[in-house]
């Protein structure tokens, strides 16, 4: 296309203006279809491995390492008796996995909204010397790699018996709270004092001030925040893996780990099964608020 | 910066404001220090104590000075980490930035079913990286299995894979960033040079790549410190494997990265080698800080500049 065009612009004389934009337009027509082509073809190779997964759960185990791209026809194909395989495979309950998931990932990111949204809303009215110190602190946390702090976080979470699934939220607080607080901090420095003031002339408190007046204003960033949160700890395996009790709980990342890793014979269609499990809710979670998934990643790019 | 000080003049200044919250530190900030106490600031500064001790527990710890740092430098698995991480972390950028910058240049070209196509590209990124690993060590497999081999036995498979896993993953994330950034590019821009007569080539190279280059900076740094943090694909892909013994004896996993070969150190190896794993972590940690303070350095200045 690059040369296609070249020879037109430089033959054209200054007069002729006219026939040469229209010359351009066709041109750029034709640029774009051969763009969305293009684009077409790279999204459906992107989408493959996702449908090779979903192909692949449906298949004999045998034949999935064999005939991997073939879709399953004939005795390759299994039915769901993948999935109920799945289920119970590996002497654990893959829906005790997935509740732990779930309620892990939700209480931790509640847990890290309200209390880093009332920690930012402190450092950044107060503004004192000490307040300083705990957002450099807090920016600080945002670049230890977790292997800097993995052992003796374990160990710490341990010796206070902080490794059930109903108490780690404090350490996804407690190590998340870095980010989340650096990016409230810069929103609530930009809301105008003057309506908090108007709140304080009324008669409210601290607290009636924050959850009636600030809380509703920082909803952008909640949004935004809470979307990183959800994303890191419905996905993260290494943090859960080392702090809960491995016997007795296990999330689903830690689950699919352990059965490929020390389960004695690796059946792939049981594990494709529960990685098609493990990604329908990201998939519907994603097309329901793709919006603001995308504007949130987007914000958090800043954290390096 | 300007507009940040005077805001702080004007906060420290209502003191009808600060006054009541300050007596409400055991609600607000409270909670969340005490977390941060326990789930960073802590581990943080016992980690970086026991890096210089001998221990098996935390508790029975027994400060020997720099011998864990000295053996850390001497271990052949950790130096051959490093290199391998260094690569990877290279090649990933610029394949990842390329295809990145391509895929967002074409998408704000205003053509159809952009949004669609911006959908189906993110979409890897939110896939954990467990479970991104298996869906591709199958793929892998099934494509080497018709050659005979795996991904598991040789190191330039397990390399190229995790290229290949990682730009998929990556390059939506990476798209996004750079549209938002070739969405400021000012439109009369353009226009006047393509008036001049600039091809759509030159148009580019010198009008737009200039005016993103604050978003180039933030996606070159983002993957590299990815990059090198890299620690869920590679246990899952490859796990490390092919393992190769050097000269000495000693077993190289060749394909381990820095963050799996500390965890490896931790809890894989004899129970002694505790300590020398946590001065390889401090060592990583100064590694990947130095990268966002260059980084930060390298976004400040570009700030002034403009």
């Amino acid at each position: 296309m690059e040369q296609e065009k070249k020879p037109e612009v430089k033959t054209e004389t200054k007069p002729e203006v006219k026939p040469k934009k229209i010359q351009t337009k066709a041109s750029t027509n034709r640029k774009k279809m051969i763009v969305t082509l293009c684009l077409t073809i790279v999204s459906i190779i992107y989408v493959m491995p996702l449908v090779m997964v979903v192909v692949n759960s449906f298949k004999n185990n045998k034949y999935i390492k064999t005939n991997a791209f073939a879709l399953p026809q004939g005795n390759m194909f299994a039915g769901f008796a993948n999935y109920t395989k799945g289920m119970t495979f590996g002497d654990y309950p893959f829906m005790k996995s997935a509740g732990y998931s779930l309620v892990i990932t939700l209480v931790s990111t509640f847990l890290i909204l309200l209390c880093t949204s009332m920690a930012a809303w402190y450092i950044a009215r107060v503004n004192s010397l000490f307040c300083k110190l705990c957002y450099y602190l807090f920016i600080f946390s945002m670049v230890v790699p977790f292997q800097m702090v993995m052992y003796t976080l374990s160990k710490t979470a341990d010796s206070l018996d902080l490794d059930t699934p109903f108490t780690i939220p404090i350490i996804y607080l407690g190590f998340g709270a870095g980010l989340a607080t650096f990016m409230f901090v810069g929103f609530v420095k930009s809301l105008p004092l003057e309506i908090e003031e108007a709140a304080a002339i009324d008669g409210a408190g601290p607290i009636r001030t924050f959850f009636f007046v600030v809380l509703p204003m920082l909803k952008p960033t909640l949004i935004s925040v809470g979307i990183l949160e959800l994303m890191w700890i419905w996905n993260d395996y290494l943090l859960p893996y080392l702090v809960l009790d491995r016997k007795k709980y296990m999330t689903i990342p830690i689950h699919i780990q352990y059965l490929q890793g020390s389960y004695g014979s690796v059946d792939l269609g049981a594990i494709m099964a529960l990685i098609v499990l493990s990604i329908i809710p990201i998939i519907v979670f994603y097309m329901s608020c793709q919006k603001y998934i995308i504007k949130g990643v987007a914000a958090g790019a800043v954290k390096g | 910066m300007k507009k940040k000080k005077k805001e702080d003049v004007k906060v420290t200044n209502s003191s009808m404001v600060t006054r009541p919250i300050r007596r409400c530190f055991p609600i607000f900030l409270l909670p969340t220090l005490a977390a941060f106490f326990i789930g960073f600031i802590y581990p943080f500064i016992k980690g970086i104590y026991l890096s210089f001790c001998k221990f098996v527990t935390t508790s029975n710890a027994k400060f020997i000075g720099v011998s864990n740092y000295s053996k850390a430098f001497a271990d052949a698995s950790f130096r051959h980490a490093f290199w391998y991480t260094a690569l990877y972390a290279v090649v990933s950028l610029v394949f990842i930035n390329l295809f990145a910058f391509m895929l967002a240049y074409f998408l704000t070209q205003g053509i159809r079913g952009t949004n669609i196509f911006r959908t189906v590209f993110f979409m890897p990124n939110l896939i954990g990286g467990i479970v991104l690993g298996y869906i591709w060590s199958m793929i892998f497999n099934g494509i080497l299995s018709r050659y005979n081999t795996s991904i598991l036995l040789e190191t330039k498979y397990g390399f190229w894979g995790l290229i290949i896993l990682m730009c998929w993953q990556q390059i939506g994330y990476m798209m996004i960033i750079y549209i938002a950034g070739l969405q400021a590019v000012p439109g009369d821009l353009t226009e006047a040079a393509v008036i001049d007569g600039a091809t759509s080539w030159q148009c580019l190279r010198h009008v737009i790549l200039p005016n993103v280059m604050p978003s180039i900076t933030i996606c070159t740094f983002l993957s590299l410190t990815n990059g090198f943090k890299l620690f869920d694909q590679n246990l899952a892909l490859t796990g490390g494997q092919p393992f190769a013994f050097m000269a000495d004896g000693t077993q190289v996993k060749t394909t381990e990265m820095l963050a799996l070969n500390i965890f490896n150190t931790f809890y894989g190896q004899a129970s002694s080698a505790k300590g020398v794993a946590q001065a390889k972590a401090v060592l990583f940690f100064i590694l990947v800080a130095g990268i966002s303070l260059i980084q930060l350095r390298a976004t400040k200045s570009k700030e002034v500049q403009q």
